[in-house]
């Protein structure tokens, strides 16, 4: 089955396992990916554990090859332009320009653009500022360890605190600021946070909670942090894991909802558009997992896991729209999943504990982290997220399959 | 099919077992346990795995 040539624009996880499963759908035509970043898709998590933990060692190219995403044999024939960026897409059209003067037609487009690092916007010097989205960050930040002799993480979510874990693990002084009462607090409400900041602290993470960043002292590169408080942190090295910006400038003037990534429908069809789906974390979809309510309310969902499920769904939603014929007929309710290590602890988490309005400790102590706790997220009575802390692998799946069959929401 | 699991890679996450419990399995020590062939019908199941593995440790058909 033939059915034109397919663009995806938007290189790491979502646009990989986009150019997969239009294959796996049937989709023999063409297909070519556009990613900004230069490098083949690759895996992020290790960039704020692994990757900074061999701080030796910066040549990207290595690095590279350690995290790069195998891809399957059905992609062989599919084009990977790297390095290209899409500035405009005219969707009455089916026109895409990039950013070497070329243009893109399409039959059929996958947006997988994803997110990029926020910064603050404070004064002060930039020099000394890193953030942790992409290769190069981790990259820049490797090769400035070495000349640390102080590090203030901004930020204590996912990205703020494993980076932070893994600084101090390299013997560096850590300490995290952040504008929340505790660490995690929006990810895993305040209970839960309060424990995972306590166990950072008593291994030697140093906690400055509910304040935020004024502006960065130094002359030509940071020497320290200015709160908002009126304190000053000392500091020869910033990360700022501030939270994310969608990508979706380029699809500005074509009347779609960008007011918080993409809005699609349930089968991920970019709606008021014909043609055109949206991937991974960039894509707001309803999700009937969480209930008739909640569950109608499009959300975005930064989970490792929603590249690769809303690349399956939204592959076999353009396969079956391209060629004219009926999409797929079961609502689409993936099970968000995310893990997160920091020092000793495995979190393992499935649903969405943000959409939780109550909260409770089913198995453990949450003053012992380390021996192993459950927690579950309720709202209006539902289970909406279930997190797992040192629990056996072998009980995930128990704890995933906890989840109710989803109703439909069509 | 043959499946392969890089075990430097391996970091116990559990994730394979649960889209793959034909082919993975997590024993009571809390460590990996998998078998080297499984037949080409679970390929899909085997598949998911490997895109599910957070350190994409596991290599399909090589």
């Amino acid at each position: 089955m033939s059915t034109g040539h397919v663009v995806v624009v938007g290189g790491s996880l979502g646009g990989l396992r986009a150019a997969e499963q239009l294959r796996a759908a049937g989709h023999d035509g063409p297909v070519t990916v556009v990613g900004e970043e230069p490098w083949l898709p690759y895996n992020r998590p290790p960039l704020s554990k692994e990757v900074l933990a061999d701080p030796g060692d910066h040549d990207p190219a290595r690095l590279h090859a350690g995290i790069a995403f195998r891809r399957r044999a059905s992609v062989e024939d599919v084009e990977f332009r790297v390095g290209r960026r899409v500035v405009s897409a005219d969707l009455a059209r089916r026109a895409l320009a990039l950013d070497d003067g070329t243009a893109l037609t399409y039959d059929g487009l996958v947006v997988a653009t994803g997110l990029r690092a926020r910064r603050l916007a404070v004064p002060g010097p930039t020099e000394g500022r890193h953030v942790v989205r992409t290769l190069d960050d981790a990259c820049a930040l490797r090769a400035a360890i070495a000349d640390a002799s102080q590090v203030v993480v901004v930020g204590a979510g996912f990205v703020g605190c494993e980076t932070a874990a893994s600084l101090h693990t390299l013997g560096l002084p850590v300490t995290v600021v952040h504008p929340e009462a505790v660490a995690f607090e929006p990810a895993l409400g305040r209970e839960v946070g309060a424990a995972i900041q306590r166990h950072l602290e008593a291994a030697g993470i140093t906690f400055v909670s509910g304040v935020g960043v004024a502006a960065y002292a130094g002359v030509g590169a940071v020497a320290g942090v200015l709160l908002d408080d009126g304190r000053t942190l000392e500091a020869s090295l910033v990360v700022e894991a501030v939270g994310s910006a969608c990508n979706t400038e380029w699809l500005e003037g074509n009347g779609l909802d960008l007011s918080d990534g993409v809005l699609t429908d349930n089968d991920l069809r970019v709606v008021g558009a014909q043609r055109v789906v949206a991937v991974g974390d960039v894509s707001r979809f309803p999700n009937p997992l969480f209930g008739p309510d909640l569950g109608a309310r499009p959300r975005r969902v930064e989970h490792w896991s929603m590249p690769t499920d809303t690349a399956k769904r939204a592959a076999a939603t353009l396969v079956a729209d391209l060629a004219g014929t009926p999409g797929p007929d079961t609502p689409f309710a993936p099970t968000p999943s995310f893990w997160s290590d920091l020092l000793d602890l495995r979190l393992q988490a499935y649903g969405s504990p943000a959409l939780g309005s109550e909260l409770r400790l089913e198995e453990g102590d949450l003053a012992r982290l380390g021996d192993g706790a459950v927690v579950t997220y309720h709202h209006d009575g539902a289970l909406v997220g279930v997190l797992a802390v040192n629990i056996p692998p072998a009980r995930l799946r128990a704890l995933r399959d906890r989840f109710a069959a989803p109703v439909a929401v069509h | 099919m043959k499946i392969t699991v890089d075990m430097a890679k391996c970091e116990d996450h559990g994730q394979c077992a649960i889209a793959a419990p034909v082919a993975f399995r997590m024993n009571d020590d809390g460590k990996l346990e998998h078998d080297g062939e499984v037949d080409d019908a679970y390929l899909d199941e085997v598949e998911e795995a490997a895109d599910v593995c957070p350190v994409q440790a596991i290599l399909i058909g090589a």
